[in-house]
């Protein structure tokens, strides 16, 4: 047997009070993967990859990250989201701190690292990213996509066995998307193993070893891009694409 | 008439009685009287250096012990407040809610006499260690909710993203959250400073040396020492020198946290 799966996902449900948004969802994710995740809005799409580190709290099932159970009562949680890197659709970076103190941050705060370190490991990562030349910068500085790099980057100094994309995309220009998308796709061609939400059609059918459709807190079906996305099974799916590619067609 | 017309004139005339009002007063008033009572440059001139060496310090070194246990109390009693125990947000609230209360006098009072008639023990620091502890509670409590709405106010995200990182729930607080809120907060803070720059006045009541007096209670015995108005109004420009400065800091970091949202 090979090294536990980075993300394992058993029977897993989530609810917010009377309403169920996962619905008893089994979900792997091997390693060197690059999984996306569709679906509509309140699909649970986001539930389910905030389950992974516990940003949210499963209600039931259980979740492991490379063979430790995240949804074990007793486990060190924050020795488990320093192996995962997160990257938020609205950027959160920390308004009060440069970009470069950004990278460096949990780098000192969590791996102990010392300011000579982190500072060039911060460099190294916001080089990684297209953005070198901006350490000195504050977050407000900076274009939605270039915030969104420097998260990324933030993410990546920390080591991260895997990552994880909510909507990287979402709240960017449509000029903007590129470059960000640009740095994903390196990412996943260095191996790096990723579970990315997102309504990129084009990234997923380029970028991704597979492609889940979530609807109403399941995943309807999962298969290679050229499947899920070219001659989808399920009528919600086919729906879904027609939508998401022609809005105006509806 | 036009309406641009009708408010020229309403404005004409409101400023037409405003010099009428002032021409009349300086007309009827007693002006050699008057700047015997509160220019007399004689009496203002014994006040030196006293009042700056004294009093203004004093004023200034009440006024900043007791914003700073009020600000470290204070946080300790926001983040109560915000704890998910329900002792802790109990204790918290009855606290602010006790404090905000009272009148901060009656706090000054039952440290300055009534704990040591109760346990026999003086407020360790003497004045200056009594009107700390009495003002800085009084102050905490209202420091408390400005500080609990601050932290409130930082997005829900930048503690996901800091958590995301592995970093405990301590840690995000200290360094990330905490930070932030500050920010927020430091136009009201400011003006809590400034209302503890007057209320420190109130420390007369604890019965000072001539060296533990501040402004007020400075101003008062020369009142009596020199039967004129001019202490007081020294005294008051003072202070002046104190807060309006505040004020301006204030107004200054609020247009540039209106910038910053943009």
């Amino acid at each position: 047997m090979t090294s536990a799966a980075p993300i394992r996902i058993e029977g897993l449900r989530k609810s917010f009070g009377d309403v169920e948004v996962l619905k008893g969802i089994d979900f792997e994710v091997a390693a060197g993967e690059v999984v996306c995740v569709i679906g509509p809005s309140g699909s649970g799409k986001s539930t389910l990859l905030r389950c992974v580190n516990r940003l949210e709290e499963p209600t039931a099932g259980r979740v492991f990250v490379a063979g430790t159970e995240v949804t074990d009562v007793d486990v060190d949680i924050d020795a488990v989201r320093r192996r995962i890197g997160m990257v938020f659709q609205q950027f959160n970076l920390f308004g009060h701190l440069t970009v470069l103190d950004n990278v460096a941050i949990a780098q000192r705060r969590v791996l102990g690292r010392n300011a000579d370190e982190a500072r060039r490991v911060a460099l190294a990562n916001l080089e990684r990213v297209g953005l070198g030349e901006r350490g000195d910068a504050y977050p407000v500085e900076l274009s939605g996509g270039q915030q969104q790099r420097v998260a990324i980057a933030r993410a990546l100094a920390m080591d991260p066995e895997l990552m994880l994309f909510d909507e990287p995309t979402s709240s960017l220009d449509p000029e903007l998307v590129g470059d960000v998308l640009g740095v994903m796709r390196e990412l996943a061609g260095e191996g790096m193993t990723m579970m990315v939400v997102t309504h990129e059609i084009g990234f997923a059918r380029e970028v991704a070893d597979r492609v889940a459709f979530m609807d109403d807190g399941t995943i309807l079906e999962q298969g290679a891009p050229e499947t899920v996305l070219e001659r989808p099974e399920h009528e919600r799916t086919q729906t879904f694409l027609r939508r998401l590619l022609d809005p105006a067609k509806g | 008439m036009s309406p641009r017309r009708r408010a020229q004139i309403a404005r004409g005339a409101q400023y037409g009685v405003l010099i009428l009002a002032v021409v009349v007063l300086a007309a009827v008033a007693d002006w050699n009287r008057i700047s015997d009572a509160f220019f007399d440059t004689k009496v203002a001139g014994k006040l030196f250096p006293d009042l700056i060496t004294v009093a203004l310090k004093n004023t200034v070194l009440y006024t900043l012990c007791a914003f700073a246990f009020g600000l470290v109390f204070g946080l300790l009693l926001a983040l109560m407040r915000l704890s998910p125990v329900v002792v802790y947000r109990a204790l918290a609230t009855a606290y602010v809610e006790f404090f905000r209360g009272v009148p901060a006098l009656l706090v000054l009072i039952a440290f300055g006499y009534g704990i040591p008639i109760a346990l026999n023990t003086e407020v360790p620091g003497g004045v200056l260690g009594t009107i700390t502890v009495a003002l800085g509670l009084v102050a905490a409590a209202y420091m408390a909710e400005t500080m609990r709405a601050g932290i409130q106010a930082v997005p829900k995200g930048q503690t996901e993203a800091a958590r995301s990182l592995g970093m405990s729930q301590s840690w995000a607080m200290i360094s990330i959250i905490i930070p932030q809120a500050f920010r927020i907060i430091l136009p009201p803070l400011t003006n809590e400073l400034i209302l503890l720059t007057k209320d420190s006045s109130l420390v007369y009541l604890l019965g000072l040396t001539p060296g533990d007096r501040e402004l007020a209670k400075f101003g008062r015995d020369a009142l009596n020492d020199y039967v004129s108005m001019t202490p007081i109004l020294v005294v008051g420009l003072s202070y002046l020198i104190i807060t309006v400065p505040l004020g301006i800091l204030v107004r200054r970091l609020e247009s540039r946290q209106a910038r910053a949202r943009g």
